[in-house]
């Protein structure tokens, strides 16, 4: 699903006085949906436009001012964050622990959801119905235990806890996703790769996941978001001081500098960058994983 | 031919009579393809959810009688009423309502116009955002400095003082929700719009011609054909609400005092306090809250099973 396109009810204005006609009645609907649209650009424009001023100015005039044409911009800003405020360690931190975080869930999600959909095996609808039953299970009903289980394993405040609590946090989500699309995949495919002899395996990896790319791909930038974009987990499981991804670093930065706003704002939008490239360049799959992950 | 047949045949047999009782019918592919994933759900989410539950009753039922009767940060009774999950109901009902609202406002509206796309996906953009960076965004709108925050500098200009949104106890729920409502409303935009494409023109052209104002349009065509989804949207906010962590925690760390606290925010400030016994407690009634969504998603996938 994208946005979708804008289905042509009305039949196109045949004369100049029709158009002007259709625009006046339509005034209020152009009108109202303007400030839809200025209320959601202009608080992130705001930042956006603060991160790159000095930090002197901020305190002084508002961003605003920008409408007057008399503002002055700097990279300070971002300089100051990445270097001495540690966002740039954070910013690969992020990526080493997003990168493995997605790349195994959807590794082990594709299995197990191939298994669901396409082995017989006893108790698998019950054994599924239980994962469905995971689905909701917040994360704080495991956060004391697995900072226990992980301190005996060694690996609590190590990336790898991260990883790990990652990985088993997103298999549900991702099996229900990835089993509903394997299911609908036609059976006489599998059937005649069986009958030319293809092993189970063979046909998981040479079938299945070719035609599987689409779902894989918005479980994959579901799950990618997610890992990004959260802080709970974070919060409790990643090494410090060294460890920490942008989330937490911006957590940090909030509790030492709660109005130095050329730093947050520049560390904030350090933390957009990755979604909203992936938000533009993406956006079909985006949306579709989004829109499967709410029932996360 | 008959030798194929009949090895193919007792090929189950063989995989039946071998191992345990319970593992007969297990196969190799079965394990290599399911096992680690059940091993992972085992050990990492499953024992820990079960340790949680034994951890909450390690008084017996004392932590739940004190989060439930004595916990004014929990639950506050007196007037006015307050506590997390006093919050966590305000953000239930005016969150989820106003996501809905603007939801269906937006959707309806953008159908019209010929900029759909783009009005969508503006308002679907904070869906990408980080809550920690959506948390910055608004604290920065709401900066009790009218230099430097968007709101008090436009009631600056119609002579109102400024207001600490975020530091008053009477804004701050409402503040906060705002900012919710914010992150969340393209959700509800992209959903409903899809609903309303489904909807058929000619039931709208009939009713046209019957002299339906747009208004009885809206209230007794267009709302009744959305129930469906709306009632998905709920749902899923609703889980939103349950868990929602990031943007409290980010914005007021439920303060002033306990003003803006909710269920997720107390869970993790017990956590950090070693209070472990007590925030498995509240974790525990975060699950419980939750399960009647567990039961409704189980039964909607049993009854899609039919199809499958």
């Amino acid at each position: 699903m994208t946005f979708g396109e804008s289905v042509a009810v009305e039949a196109p204005p045949r004369t100049t006085s029709e158009r002007i006609t259709r625009v006046i009645t339509k005034a209020p609907i152009h009108i109202a949906l303007a400030i839809v649209g200025l209320i959601w650009l202009l608080p992130t424009i705001g930042l956006l436009i603060t991160s790159f001023r000095p930090a002197s100015e901020i305190l002084s005039t508002g961003w605003w001012e920008i409408f007057a044409g008399r503002l002055n911009f700097t990279l300070d800003n971002y300089q100051q964050v990445l270097g001495s405020q540690g966002m740039l360690n954070s910013f690969i931190n992020s990526v080493i622990i997003t990168v493995p975080a997605t790349v195994l869930p959807v590794f082990f999600c594709a299995l197990a959801a191939y298994g669901f959909a396409w082995v017989d095996f006893p108790f698998r609808d019950s054994l599924f119905l239980i994962v469905v039953g995971l689905l909701l299970v917040p994360i704080q009903m495991v956060l004391i235990p697995l900072v226990q289980l992980f301190s005996s394993m060694g690996v609590y405040g190590q990336f790898t806890g991260l990883w790990i609590a990652h990985t088993a946090f997103a298999l549900p989500f991702g099996i229900f996703l990835l089993r509903n699309f394997f299911i609908t995949l036609p059976r006489d495919l599998i059937e005649a790769a069986k009958i030319d002899g293809a092993s189970t395996w063979n046909i998981f990896r040479t079938v299945v996941m070719p035609l599987s790319v689409p779902a894989l791909a918005s479980f994959a930038i579901f799950q990618f978001l997610w890992v990004w974009n959260d802080l709970l987990m974070a919060l409790v499981f990643a090494p410090r001081p060294n460890g920490l991804p942008m989330t937490t670093q911006v957590q940090n930065l909030l509790g030492t500098f709660a109005t130095e706003w050329h730093l947050l704002a520049a560390a904030s939008f350090l933390i957009m960058v990755v979604p909203l490239i992936v938000f533009f360049s993406l956006q079909r799959y985006f949306v579709q994983g989004l829109l499967a992950g709410s029932v996360k | 031919m008959s030798t194929a047949t009949a090895a193919r045949e007792s090929a189950p047999d063989v995989a039946k009579s071998r191992g345990p009782k319970f593992l007969q019918g297990w196969n190799m592919a079965a394990l290599i393809f399911i096992g680690p994933a059940v091993l992972l759900l085992a050990v990492f989410m499953i024992y820990p959810a079960i340790r949680t539950v034994v951890l909450s009753f390690d008084n017996g039922l004392d932590n739940y009688v004190q989060l439930l009767t004595a916990d004014p940060r929990f639950l506050s009774l007196r007037w006015p009423p307050g506590g997390s999950i006093f919050n966590n109901i305000l953000w239930l009902l005016f969150y989820t309502g106003g996501c809905i609202v603007i939801g269906l406002i937006v959707a309806v509206m953008a159908t019209r116009v010929r900029y759909e796309r783009i009005i969508k996906a503006i308002v679907f953009l904070p869906m990408a955002i980080a809550a920690t960076a959506l948390g910055v965004i608004w604290r920065f709108v709401y900066s009790p400095d009218p230099d430097t925050g968007l709101i008090n500098a436009i009631l600056g200009v119609v002579g109102v003082d400024p207001i600490s949104w975020l530091g008053n106890a009477t804004f701050v729920n409402t503040a906060l929700i705002i900012a919710g409502i914010w992150g969340s409303a393209g959700f509800a935009v992209v959903i409903l719009s899809a609903a309303l494409k489904g909807i058929s023109s000619e039931i709208l052209e009939a009713a046209r011609v019957d002299g339906a104002t747009e208004g009885q349009i809206f209230r007794r065509i267009i709302v009744p054909m959305l129930s469906l989804p709306i009632s998905v949207i709920a749902v899923t906010l609703t889980i939103n609400v349950v868990k929602l962590f990031d943007l409290v925690y980010i914005m007021t760390k439920g303060g002033p005092g306990n003003a803006s606290n909710v269920i997720a925010v107390q869970m993790y400030q017990q956590f950090s306090a070693r209070n472990f016994d007590y925030s498995a407690t509240v974790a525990v009634v975060m699950l419980i809250i939750l399960i009647p969504v567990m039961i409704f998603n189980i039964r909607r996938f049993r009854s899609e099973r039919v199809v499958a």
